[in-house]
């Protein structure tokens, strides 16, 4: 029985919130690597378009609510996705055309792009701050809860609750289904395929007659989709601020690195890799240990290895070393 | 004379906007820009050695303005007694143990050859220490941190003229890049940028944190200064006469004797503080043109020209005999000790240091702005830079304000959209910086002053 109750407990406080929020990573950390293999660059904007995306989203589920349209159980905003992608992608393409484009076309350093990008980070944030503000926002309606804890506890007769909200199921769900077309896109159909030769070598993509033009195009909707939907689940799940998306970006860029940059599988399990590692080095495992281990052996400390307030110190570290020992990330990306 | 004279021209522009600020808005107002101008003219000759010298990407530069900053803080502000009885020992024991560490380290490193054995002993080393340190210094830190929490709940620092304090900045800031550059500095330049930019976010972790060194988040106030107090000076005969004289002819004009006295006691109040703002201005002047003396004769000394040659081509500087790799360090030590320097000034002008305040967007971004704007690898350039920037960052308010007015000028003053446009003004100074930083970047992208190298 204490076993069991130290399973849950880790569940519950450890594996579903670190499931949800690495998926959130998980799905930023996919977007920068594309953005890095095929257009070349490291874009400091990742956060702010995510913000962006998601204040659209917003938008358009405050119209919805206006109109009384709700999903019932189910959050509005995830109605409010496929018009908040269209946007995006909109602002997207404008932005390559009237930024981006110019320093593809005469080849500058990825540098002078990663510049550019910041640029686009500030005038991103301005717009955003404008339009909506820079105050906290939550926009989730529907069911909170899939399990309650005291449910949980009911149902089992054990001491600790667990509960799932219904946000990090749905992110998880989202999730998968989201990133599985994407590898299928990738790896089955012409287009993913010719987008894989380009990154890979763009002289040799371009001499075999693939468009230049619409692979660029396509990376852009679908960066779009990432961005929006990304920034929206982890709006979903926690709340939507501006400032907080902007320093989400220093996460993603060290999950995209740690899976190996240009490679987004190794983005995807990046994400878990950092969320995984910043809840498990800073819970404090104290009560685990209470039931793990007979009385006479209970701790007296809080057993927990970093204090809360160094959780994106972890994830940074874990980038730093893995920079040292194997700069082309875990799962092998572009040699540095 | 000539060819100096768009230098000339930019930077009379730039003052001659400056007075306007002083006669339109007020000569605080107007003075304090210049304060903070000169602040970041520092930060961005700082970062301007490493990017328009060397081309190293720099994106750490907050927290080497943080650790100039605790320098600050670490140097002027009286020991704490009692704390240091409660846990220095501690405190001082845990210190031992890090530079044990980092011996034991250093001589597996030396004495065994690379394999994986050698890799699971440096772990288990540092594994261990930090296990040990933290049993060594928790009690310490605890009992720190409960001396009188409200007001000191730190070691405090040693008590000298925090003057001191802007040389150890210097040394704590080229410390730490020195760490950083014999980690990083091998990466190509994008994975460069985001390793400092994660490196400087734990070092501002570690800062807000630590509660025993820095008091974290509940910030440290009333600072030294180097200048002299307004309460003080209000007091004191000799500056009192100074501001009749300065205005005797407003002062002559009021004929009634009380009238005119209180009259003088408000010129005394507000030249006091305009007095010690003119004290910090001179002081961070001095900083500038020391610096701005050596980064001339360094850009124009041999070793100027081997960075160059690095910077343009580092294959054919190797094979030229020119150690690559030193030379990158070397110059990200000294870039960074200068930003350290502009991070001690900073805590010293405000008299406050606050960890929480230290965000990406204002010390490192912004920063970068400036050099790309003022014009990367020109020392007048960067400070030109410096200047634009903050007088835009400081007064975009107002202009953005001016610009929503001119453009809603036909809407009623209740209509939404102008009282929502008016109340997000404070925003339009991100949209100014990007669109001015991407204008530049697209149609002069060396810069309002570029490089310009002559061959004596």
């Amino acid at each position: 029985m204490d076993f069991l109750n130290a399973l849950i407990l880790l569940l519950n406080y450890i594996f579903v919130p670190a499931l949800a929020y690495g998926s959130q990573l998980a799905i930023g950390a996919i977007f920068v690597t594309l953005i890095y293999g095929i257009l070349r660059f490291a874009n400091f904007a990742t956060g702010d378009m995510m913000s962006f995306g998601t204040m659209v989203a917003i938008l358009f589920t405050w119209y919805f609510q206006s109109m009384g349209f709700t999903l019932g159980f189910l959050p509005t905003a995830l109605l409010a996705i496929p018009f908040a992608i269209l946007f995006m992608g909109l602002y997207m393409l404008i932005i390559d055309k009237f930024v981006f484009k110019y320093y593809r076309l005469n080849k500058s350093p990825p540098v002078q792009l990663a510049m550019v990008s910041i640029g686009v980070m500030f005038v991103t944030q301005a717009v955003v701050r404008i339009i909506i503000g820079p105050s906290d926002r939550r926009f989730f309606d529907g069911e909170k809860f899939l399990i309650r804890a005291n449910e949980f506890k009911e149902m089992t007769g054990l001491n600790e609750g667990l509960a799932i909200k219904s946000t990090q199921l749905i992110t998880i769900v989202v999730t998968l289904i989201l990133v599985s077309t994407l590898f299928w896109f990738l790896n089955k159909t012409k287009t993913g395929k010719s987008m894989r030769a380009y990154s890979d070598n763009e002289d040799l993509a371009l001499l075999s007659g693939i468009d230049p033009k619409k692979i660029v195009m396509i990376t852009w909707m679908i960066a779009a989709i990432l961005a929006t939907i990304g920034g929206v689940l982890y709006g979903l799940d926690k709340s939507f601020k501006p400032f907080t998306y902007f320093n989400n970006m220093l996460p993603i860029f060290a999950a995209a690195i740690v899976g190996g940059i240009g490679n987004p599988f190794g983005a995807f399990l990046g994400g878990y890799v950092i969320a995984f590692s910043e809840i498990l080095l800073t819970y404090a495992y104290k009560k685990f240990f209470m039931y793990v281990l007979p009385e006479s052996m209970e701790p007296d400390g809080l057993i927990q290895l970093l204090s809360t307030d160094y959780k994106f110190a972890v994830s940074f570290s874990i980038l730093v070393i893995v920079l040292l020992y194997r700069p082309s990330g875990i799962f092998k990306g572009k040699i540095l | 004379m000539r060819k100096n004279l768009n230098v000339i021209a930019a930077y009379s522009i730039m003052m001659g906007l400056i007075i306007l600020v002083g006669i339109f808005q007020s000569w605080n107002i107007a003075l304090s820009i210049f304060n903070l101008c000169l602040i970041s003219a520092v930060m961005t000759m700082g970062a301007n050695i490493q990017w328009g010298y060397a081309g190293l990407i720099n994106f750490g530069i907050m927290g080497f303005t943080a650790l100039g900053g605790l320098a600050a803080v670490l140097i002027s502000v009286n020991p704490v007694q009692e704390a240091w009885s409660a846990g220095g020992i501690n405190i001082l024991l845990s210190l031992f143990l890090i530079i044990g560490i980092v011996l034991a380290v250093r001589f597996v490193l030396k004495k065994y050859q690379k394999s994986k054995i050698r890799s699971y002993i440096i772990a288990a080393i540092i594994i261990l220490g930090i296990i040990i340190i933290r049993f060594v210094s928790e009690p310490g830190i605890e009992a720190i941190e409960e001396v009188n929490p409200a007001r000191t709940g730190f070691l405090g620092g040693l008590g000298l003229p925090i003057i001191f304090s802007w040389i150890v900045g210097a040394f704590f800031a080229g410390g730490l890049a020195f760490v950083i550059g014999k980690v990083a500095l091998g990466l190509r330049a994008d994975y460069l940028a985001i390793a400092t930019l994660l490196i400087s976010e734990i070092v501002i972790a570690i800062i807000k944190h630590e509660d025993w060194l820095t008091r974290g988040v509940k910030n440290v106030i009333g600072l030294k200064r180097p200048a002299p107090y307004e309460v003080n000076l209000q007091e004191t005969e000799w500056f009192i006469n100074l501001v009749e004289k300065f205005n005797s002819g407003k002062l002559a004009l009021i004929s009634d004797l009380s009238e005119r006295q209180s009259a003088l006691n408000q010129f005394v109040i507000e030249g006091s503080s305009v007095f010690v703002k003119l004290c910090y201005s001179g002081l961070f002047l001095v900083v500038v043109i020391i610096l701005l003396i050596l980064t001339q004769k360094a850009l124009y000394s041999p070793w100027g020209r081997m960075m160059r040659a690095i910077r343009d081509n580092e294959e054919a500087a190797n094979a030229m005999g020119k150690n690559v790799v030193k030379q990158h360090l070397l110059i990200f030590v000294l870039g960074s000790a200068i930003v350290g320097i502009a991070g001690a000034m900073l805590v010293t002008q405000d008299g406050l240091f606050t960890p929480g305040s230290y965000r990406p967007l204002r010390y490192t971004f912004l920063i970068w702005v400036m050099v790309i704007v003022g014009g990367s690898g020109n020392n007048f350039g960067a400070i030109l830079g410096g200047f634009v920037v903050w007088f835009l960052w400081i007064e975009a308010a107002p202009i953005g304000l001016y610009l929503v007015n001119l453009i809603t000028a036909g809407l009623e003053d209740t209509h939404f959209l102008k009282v929502h446009l008016i109340e997000s003004v404070p925003y339009f100074r991100f949209l100014m910086m990007g669109i001015g930083l991407l204008l530049i970047m697209r149609y002069r992208p060396k810069g309002i002053l570029p490089e310009k190298i002559e061959i004596k």
